[in-house]
């Protein structure tokens, strides 16, 4: 938590110091701890809104005020103080000027990872200054899009330029009363990117929130809304590819993914928020709803996602397949080490006929770390012929980890199939053994083995991000065996 | 006796598993080029001392010494000594599913170049390499996309450790069962394969079972392990020996003998 937040909770605040804190705080352009209507008031005027956005916080905020933190998962931590986090802060955290000014242990992990150095400085949060052209860069890419037709822009921007889309399309796949961390989310969210691909179009690039990032740092609330037009094809990466070591605990966003007739969204995350130390202090709790709607006839959305970051995550990237003959699908490889906790996994919702779904997860436990795959699968009366395919795999690194597959699949149409298969295995000593013999060292065996164990997920990754993250779970399984 | 000679010697070897002694002073010396066989029942400690020449850690070293090229092996982690040179075909092998044949190999032999200060092999030159070898041991160039020994039938495995053999190199091949699992066309194949990459000073340690194995590779000795003692050391005929009378004439009075007699 930040040193603001440190001081002011101290405080009991009374109504009254409350108010006084309230005008302070406006001056430094940052929001007194704690959320009540006038908080949103002041969020949405900040960021200079239309009524309509504004209605649309505070409903969310009421549905948040009866809601309660969900229980039925397996990760366990300690209360949040919601009263005690700062929801909107304008001021830029105080970056560091240079990569001297960074915690070494961050960019040792650079180091490892292979990432140049320009893109290190930005990775950490260093100002960017003329080293990282990241203007030129952002002007080129966002020209070639623009001929095109295409919006790519930070969530705020597309409130004011697109306004028609962002009512039209805001709240339709997670409603905002959709679970407690999304209507929080939706209450108060500071910033996010917005993607619009026109009828027929396939954008050129993989588009990535990297990019946008650099430009304008968004906070944790981060929104996320991805509308593909009929036709059209779109791939967008989500990352953060190196440990953002964040003061802030909770992160809770949300992702609303809209693909119309023949349309195709391929999303793939790569998440590495900072995952708490050896000893299990600290780290981020990744509280994030992500879901698609296939509206469209023979529509797409397929997730992709390598989860090795965060104290806890809490995902389940799901699709609704309303349209007929739309297929879904969730890859995802998850890491939980030393005192990681990860329930993540996804819901395939069949409602159109001919739908399809495919599942693959990868859970990796290490250290103590717990891992759970939490999947529902379920087929409608009127999805006739629909089929899903679900392969959870769990491997286990070490004796003081664990890995639960709680599936659920719920077939209400008698035409349709769900098949499930699941498999937890053991590194074994055998398999490192073999890999020595061969003349690899431990650590490579380890890596190969895991690797192997990924890879039909890794697949699915864009190149160069399959090779980041690659890298990224031999640095953060480094040491886990042997 | 020249020691430069020795690529290999064991001496008054006791090794334990699980507190168990199973290996009780084992005495054995390869010289480059020789070619030796160890027989003996099941559970007598054959793949015991293959693991134990691997650097396998749950077999447990408490007595004597093992040198290869005259340094201590017992202080070697597995890889280094795989990287001098000192392979083991695998009894068992084993699968690792999701990992592509080549990209194994290929690893396995930049990390043995690496370690010889070699310039690594890029792709191109690893699979022109690989085709070359795969073709003498007249196998499908399809192997290399499939994941290491996942879904191999028995056979297949043991072909694909003695591809690995050819590609790696080494000087001293231990050999472990490499026949069980063959049918006959698929042996000779290997023992050409065997013979055709064992050059001068290359030296072979084969464990088997049968004489079949040995009419197609010819060894220079034979030696019998029976509960952890080479009971008996002979030429090539030993084999056939042991096939017509089988381990029980060798009472165990015998065998005491014997090993007292060649220490
Ligand atoms: N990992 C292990 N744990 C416990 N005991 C073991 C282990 N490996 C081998 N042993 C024991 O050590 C003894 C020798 O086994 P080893 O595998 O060396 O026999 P072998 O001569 O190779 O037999 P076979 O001809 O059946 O392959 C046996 O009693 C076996 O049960
Ligand atoms: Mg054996």
């Amino acid at each position: 938590m930040t040193s603001s937040l440190k001081k002011n909770s101290a405080n009991q605040y009374t109504d009254e110091k409350y108010r006084y804190g309230f005008t302070t705080s406006i001056e430094s352009e940052q929001a007194p701890p704690g959320l009540n209507e006038e908080i949103i008031h002041w969020i949405s005027e900040k960021k200079n809104e239309p009524t309509f956005m504004l209605n649309w916080r505070l409903k969310c905020y009421h549905a948040w005020k009866k809601m309660r933190e969900p229980r039925w998962s397996s990760v366990h931590y300690p209360p949040i103080q919601y009263e005690e986090i700062i929801y909107y802060s304008s001021a830029q955290k105080q970056a560091p000027k240079s990569l001297d000014e960074v915690d070494p242990e961050i960019l040792k992990t650079f180091e490892k990872l292979g990432i140049p150095l320009h893109e290190r400085e930005a990775l950490a949060g260093v100002a960017i200054d003329a080293v990282f052209d990241s203007v030129s860069v952002g002007t080129t890419f966002k020209e070639k899009l623009s001929k095109l037709g295409i919006i790519f822009c930070s969530f705020s921007e597309a409130v004011q330029q697109h306004p028609e889309l962002i009512q039209t399309y805001l709240g339709s796949v997670v409603p905002y009363n959709d679970n407690f961390f999304a209507a929080l989310n939706s209450a108060v969210f500071s910033d996010g990117s917005f993607c619009y691909i026109p009828k027929h179009t396939r954008c050129p690039m993989e588009l990535s929130t990297y990019f946008r990032i650099n430009a304008a740092k968004t906070g944790q609330f981060e929104r996320t809304l991805i509308i593909a037009d009929e036709g059209s094809y779109v791939s967008y990466l989500e990352g953060c590819t190196a440990p953002m070591r964040d003061e802030n605990q909770l992160h809770a966003a949300v992702v609303e993914l809209v693909a119309l007739d023949r349309a195709e969204i391929r999303y793939s995350t790569v998440q590495n928020w900072y995952p708490g130390d050896a000893q299990g202090k600290g780290g981020v709790y990744n509280f994030v709803t992500k879901r698609g709607a296939c509206r469209g006839y023979r529509s797409k959305i397929s997730w992709t996602q390598v989860e090795t970051g965060s104290a806890i995550t809490w995902k389940y990237p799901s699709c609704i397949l309303q349209g007929d003959e739309s297929v879904g699908e969730f890859y995802s490889v998850a890491v939980a080490n030393h005192f990681q906790q990860a329930d993540t996994g996804t819901k395939m919702i069949h409602l159109g006929k001919n739908t399809t779904s495919t599942i693959i997860s990868k859970g990796i436990s290490a250290g103590q770390g717990q891992n759970t795959y939490r999947g529902l699968v379920r087929i409608q009366k009127k999805a006739a012929q629909a089929r899903n395919y679900t392969q959870c795999d769990s491997l286990l690194m070490g004796s003081h980890c664990s890995a639960q597959t709680l599936p659920s699949i719920e077939v209400k149409n008698p035409t349709a199939k769900a098949e499930h298969e699941a498999s937890t295995s053991k590194i074994s000593e055998d398999q490192i053994f073999y890999c020595r013999q061969r003349g690899l060292s431990t650590e490579d065996a380890v890596n190969l083995i895991v690797n192997g164990f990924c890879k039909e997920v890794f697949k699915k990754l864009p190149m160069e991000f399959a090779v980041e993250a690659q890298k990224l779970l031999a640095v953060t399984l480094e040491g886990s065996v042997g | 006796m020249n020691q430069n000679r020795e690529m290999l010697a064991i001496k008054n070897l006791h090794a334990c598993i699980n507190e168990k002694e199973i290996l009780k002073g084992i005495e054995l010396t390869i010289r480059p080029g020789e070619i030796h066989a160890i027989m003996g029942p099941n559970g007598s400690g054959k793949s015991t001392l293959a693991n134990i020449l691997a650097g396998r850690e749950y077999c447990q070293v408490t007595q004597g010494s093992i040198m290869f090229e005259n340094q201590n092996v017992l202080t070697m982690a597995p890889e280094e000594r795989a990287q001098r040179g000192i392979f083991l075909a695998f009894q068992y092998p084993v699968e690792i599913p999701g990992v592509n044949n080549a990209y194994f190999l290929k690893a396995a032999l930049n990390a043995q170049r690496q370690s010889l200060h070699e310039a690594e092999l890029d792709a191109v030159d690893f699979l022109e390499l690989a085709k070359i070898k795969l073709k003498e041991l007249h196998m499908d160039e399809s192997i290399l996309q499939r994941s290491v020994n996942e879904g191999f039938s028995g056979g297949e495995k043991k072909k694909n450790e003695i591809l690995q053999l050819v590609m790696l190199n080494p000087k001293l091949a231990i050999l472990d069962e490499t026949d069980s699992g063959l049918d006959i066309d698929a042996l000779k194949i290997v023992a050409a394969g065997i013979n055709a990459w064992k050059k001068a000073d290359r030296s072979v340690l084969m464990v088997t079972h049968y004489q079949r194995l040995l009419d197609y590779i010819t060894p220079d000795y034979i030696h019998v392990l029976i509960q952890g003692k080479i009971v008996k050391t002979g030429g090539k005929n030993l084999a056939l020996e042991l096939e017509q009378k089988g381990y029980g004439n060798l009472d165990s009075l015998q065998l005491t003998a014997m090993h007292e007699q060649r220490q």
